[in-house]
């Protein structure tokens, strides 16, 4: 639990401090561990006292195997595969059912999902990147660049969502599970964006980044190992945010036909299962409800990260770890 | 890149406080303006990019139109000027022109209200949609409003019990809620209330038979759009809940409430004055961004209970490559919102006298 590389932030500025700006001195090795004790490790140790992230992460981990290993287990499904249209946790055969054509939708839901979390994680990591590189540097810089990317900002986040995509998805018809995932956070990105950089202009008014400007530490240096580690946690969080608006937007447009078919996925599914109007009747009702949980199972582990995180970001939660962690006592179950 | 950037930091932070000089250059305008400009600025970059969007896609709407027209027997007999008109007359662009008049052409024509005609219905944009607007408009007020009010009552409801049991079931299914997309929400409504128990009808938004503005008429309407307003109610339930609870628990731990408790002040007066007022300031940004999820949903809502709206429109378009109808719905869509977002941050000062200037997300 004790790391030597574990030192707070401010021993940290202290330090930076008295010896200078020497990046040679630090071998890579060594960044990659301080930086993986400090943004993943320990924020993980804190998030993992919450039940809600530990069952989250549990949700969001069976949708990683069902994405990698899921495929390799569940036969791919084909048309005439079982009986017509039939109901959920009748046979072994199909636990889950089958649609119209004989295609088992337990197969199809596991095969539909590394399409989803390519979709997924291209778009969130889009949107959370465009994000914290608009809003840094335009929290930071202020002036001119700051007033260009504000009102860029602006205007993206003026422009409905929705009928954005609709329109664009529309007219470039993507097939690219990672492209479609972009293209969905087309804006989504602008609000974060705002959000952080309203965090950045309260934030370089602390001391140790005064300290860092004084020295005249070049700008990537303030924004890397100053303002970014602050922000950490609260991109975290907003990275699920992200995904979530990732899954439901995807979702609504193949559901609603408006994204081009490629492979099956959830929103497909749930497509076809309104085209054979299964909304109307409520004997096909499992047709549309296997997706439905689907998605909401891998939505409620989205927030419960989400909610858990917000303790990490919470900076009371955080110094009562750091003095556990000083003490070197156990985390205290809160 | 990064050695330009310093400068101008450097410069600002000489000043002492952080970016002083250069924000009041920025800020000389007055905010209110500065507001209004921006909103018309965002308008104009959206029909700009309508225009790039039908004029320059290769095999995009423009070349999909010119197929169209030329029709299943492409012997290339129509003369290109006659061709040529008519794609003018639907889509306000006449490709003879060079690319800039074009533009210049297209964007008077859409500011003049001129949207251009659909292939589809073979009626001018404009008046479709302007026929659909206040159907629109009707049920996504009215759902607005509703939201509004009951996630302000529910949020303070459990901020007021918090930790009581009520307090921790409202959450979890505020969670379940939020985790729901609205439009399966809305697809249930219809399984069972419109298809099991026939409640309500499933699609149209009056009943064509009846006489407009007759008691009859109203109620037809208002049963109608019963079922999309409820799951449009939906979309901002949970969340908002949760914020308002967020900020009544804040609230609550001020010490100008301890005072007045002390004054002995009615717990009814704490409660709407003190605790209420307070709370809700936060939510007026909530308001905001729900303007356009609302509108958002619209579009998908719309097109579950085919309910003929602007948001049905733009799928009808997408459906039948009316790209015009298309971009008309988009663009009507955008200054709907816009609108109403420039409204709420210009009346944000007249709630809250502490926000003279600000953007939004200082307050959130």
């Amino acid at each position: 639990m004790s790391t030597p590389e574990a030192t707070s932030e401010q021993d940290e500025t202290l330090e930076s401090l008295f010896e200078g700006y020497t990046p040679e001195e630090q071998t890579l090795l060594d960044k990659i561990q301080t930086f993986l004790y400090e943004s993943v490790y320990s924020p993980f140790l804190i998030m993992w006292v919450d039940w809600r992230t530990r069952v989250g992460l549990m949700i969001l981990l069976g949708f990683v195997l069902m994405g990698t290993v899921g495929p390799r287990v569940v036969e791919r499904t084909y048309v005439n595969h079982g009986p017509y249209t039939q109901p959920w946790f009748q046979s072994m055969d199909h636990p889950l059912g089958t649609d119209r054509i004989g295609h088992d939708i337990l197969s199809l839901t596991v095969h539909a999902t590394p399409a989803m979390l390519e979709m997924v994680a291209g778009g969130a990591i889009f949107a959370v990147v465009v994000a914290t590189l608009v809003g840094t540097v335009s929290g930071y810089t202020g002036g001119k660049i700051d007033f260009v990317l504000t009102t860029f900002t602006d205007i993206a986040l003026n422009i409905p969502g929705l009928p954005l995509i609709i329109v664009l998805a529309a007219i470039f018809e993507p097939e690219r599970a990672f492209l479609v995932g972009i293209l969905l956070t087309i804006n989504a990105w602008a609000g974060l964006a705002r959000a952080i950089r309203s965090q950045v202009l309260t934030i370089r008014q602390e001391a140790y980044v005064e300290a860092s400007f004084t020295l005249d530490m070049p700008l990537s240096y303030i924004v890397r190992r100053d303002i970014l580690p602050n922000l950490m946690p609260y991109i975290l969080m907003n990275l699920m945010e992200m995904a979530r608006h990732v899954i439901f937007a995807s979702v609504a447009l193949y559901f609603l036909g408006i994204l081009p078919f490629t492979t099956h996925n959830w929103g497909i599914m749930l497509n076809e299962a309104y085209q054979h109007q299964a909304h109307t009747r409520l004997d096909l009702f499992y047709w549309m409800a296997v997706p439905i949980i689907v998605i909401g199972l891998i939505s409620v582990g989205l927030i419960l990260v989400a909610q858990g995180m917000d303790r990490v970001f919470n900076p009371r939660v955080r110094a009562r770890f750091d003095q556990s962690k000083e003490t070197s006592t156990e985390v205290d179950n809160v | 890149m990064w050695g330009f950037l310093t400068t101008i930091t450097s410069l600002e932070f000489k000043g002492g406080k952080a970016f002083k000089p250069e924000e009041e250059h920025y800020l000389c305008m007055h905010w209110t303006v500065k507001r209004i400009f921006q909103a018309v600025f965002t308008v104009y970059v959206v029909v700009t990019l309508s225009f790039a969007l039908i004029r320059l896609m290769p095999g995009g709407p423009m070349d999909y139109l010119r197929a169209t027209l030329l029709g299943p027997d492409q012997t290339g007999t129509v003369d290109r000027e006659r061709l040529n008109r008519q794609i003018e007359l639907y889509m306000n662009i006449n490709p003879d022109q060079p690319l800039w008049e074009q533009y210049v052409q297209y964007m008077s024509s859409v500011f003049t209200g001129d949207f251009g005609q659909s292939i589809w219905f073979n009626r001018p944009v404009a008046e479709i949609l302007l026929e659909a607007l206040p159907w629109t408009v009707f049920v996504m007020g009215i759902a607005l409003l509703l939201t509004f009010a009951i996630n302000i009552a529910l949020g303070a409801i459990m901020a007021y019990k918090e930790g009581s049991r009520f307090d921790i079931s409202m959450t979890f299914l505020s969670i379940i809620s939020t985790s729901i997309p609205f439009y399966v929400g809305a697809i249930l409504f219809l399984l069972f209330f419109s298809f099991t128990w026939e409640l309500f009808p499933p699609g149209s938004r009056v009943n064509a038979r009846l006489d407009p503005w007759t008691f009859e008429w109203i109620m037809s309407v208002l049963h109608h759009a019963t079922l999309p307003i409820l799951s449009s109610v939906l979309i901002g339930l949970g969340s908002g809940a949760l914020i308002m609870r967020g900020n009544s628990i804040q609230v609550l731990g001020k010490d100008y409430l301890r005072v007045g408790r002390l004054r002995g002040l009615p717990e009814g007066r704490l409660a709407l004055r003190y605790v209420g007022r307070n709370a809700v300031l936060p939510m007026y940004t909530s308001l905001m961004i729900a303007i356009g999820n609302v509108f958002g949903g619209a579009v998908v809502l719309e097109e579950i209970f085919t309910y003929p709206g602007v948001g049905y429109y733009l799928f009808v378009a997408v459906e039948a490559r009316d790209y015009m109808l298309l971009m008309g719905a988009f663009i009507l869509i955008t200054v709907a919102v816009v609108v109403c977002l420039v409204v709420a941050d210009l009346t944000y000062g007249l709630i809250d006298p502490r926000a003279k200037g600000g953007g939004y997300d200082e307050h959130a």
